[in-house]
């Protein structure tokens, strides 16, 4: 009796992951612009992702009997990777393809960080070839 | 001398912890292992923390992780509606600046980190001093209202956390 619970719980939480995951993957195709084409996989796969590995906690848990702390690390690592990641492809987007005047005020400050070049002796002087004084 | 041997306690009970979940067996021989590389690690790495946040206030920390937890829940639900429902003509993509009151590059991390992982928000950009976060949304039709929820909601948190 249990064990029909668990299994249904397993299947329950597979197709409920496998439907956020599809989603996502769908968002990457059907999203107008890059940058709106970078949500669909920071959200929608997370909790697709995470659907995947309570099923598999559930299995081996409640149908195998040795339970397993691997999803927990695994939760924790994209945790930390999928933002970082997110961020650097938002980072080389606006590099390449936004302008600064595109963007909103960046409050007191000069400007964003990665139009922010000069002071970071990013730019090269044309007439000297070295970084522009 | 206590700090001397144990520089950064939290983090050498951190690494215990993840090498016995990697090990995925509780043995006196895994966890004789993973005291010897909480107690090397910190000791080595120490260098690389000059000045360190000091967290307090640990209920809010259970706090913040629970209304993340529930907000990541609530996030999928409606980017996954946005794009299956949504016609590209009608979203707003937009851009908010969010000005920052935190100051410890420790605290702004978790703030873009959580900010992406939440509601139709990407955390795309820093300014030049750190003043603020350049947050890209999926569909806000109200940027200021995006904005109020993330200072509100996470950053208020957060500096009783870190600050």
């Amino acid at each position: 009796m249990l064990s029909q619970i668990a299994e249904i719980a397993v299947a329950f939480f597979l197709v409920f992951g496998g439907i956020f995951g599809l989603v996502g993957s769908y968002g990457l195709i059907k999203l107008g612009d890059p940058m709106s084409r970078l949500h669909a996989p920071t959200k929608a796969t997370t909790l697709g992702v995470g659907g995947v590995l309570i099923a598999s906690m559930i299995h081996a848990w409640l149908l195998e009997g040795d339970g397993s702390f691997h999803e927990l690390l695994i939760t924790i690592f994209l945790f930390l990777t999928a933002p970082i990641v997110a961020h650097f492809i938002a980072k080389a987007h606006i590099h390449r393809h936004v302008a600064p005047e595109e963007l909103p005020e960046a409050g007191a400050d000069r400007g964003w960080a990665v139009h922010d070049v000069d002071s970071a002796g990013g730019q090269v002087d044309k007439d000297t070839g070295g970084p522009r004084a | 001398m206590f700090s001397r041997i144990l520089p950064h306690p939290y983090l050498t009970l951190l690494l215990v912890v993840v090498w016995i979940l990697l090990q995925n067996t509780v043995s006196l021989g895994s966890f004789v292992f993973a005291l010897i590389l909480g107690l090397i690690i910190p000791i080595v790495t120490k260098p690389y923390w000059p000045d360190r946040p000091r967290l307090k206030n640990w209920p809010m920390i259970v706090e913040y992780a629970l209304v993340v937890l529930w907000d990541i829940v609530m996030a999928n639900i409606q980017v996954a509606w946005l794009i299956l429902f949504k016609r590209n003509a009608n979203m707003r993509p937009n851009w908010v600046t969010v000005p920052l009151e935190l100051r410890t590059p420790e605290a702004i991390t978790v703030l873009a980190g959580t900010i992406t992982m939440t509601p139709g928000t990407v955390s795309s950009d820093l300014s030049s001093e750190g003043h603020s976060l350049l947050v890209h949304c999926l569909h806000a039709p109200d940027p200021d209202a995006v904005r109020d929820e993330i200072k509100t909601r996470y950053e208020r948190r957060l500096k009783e956390i870190f600050e």
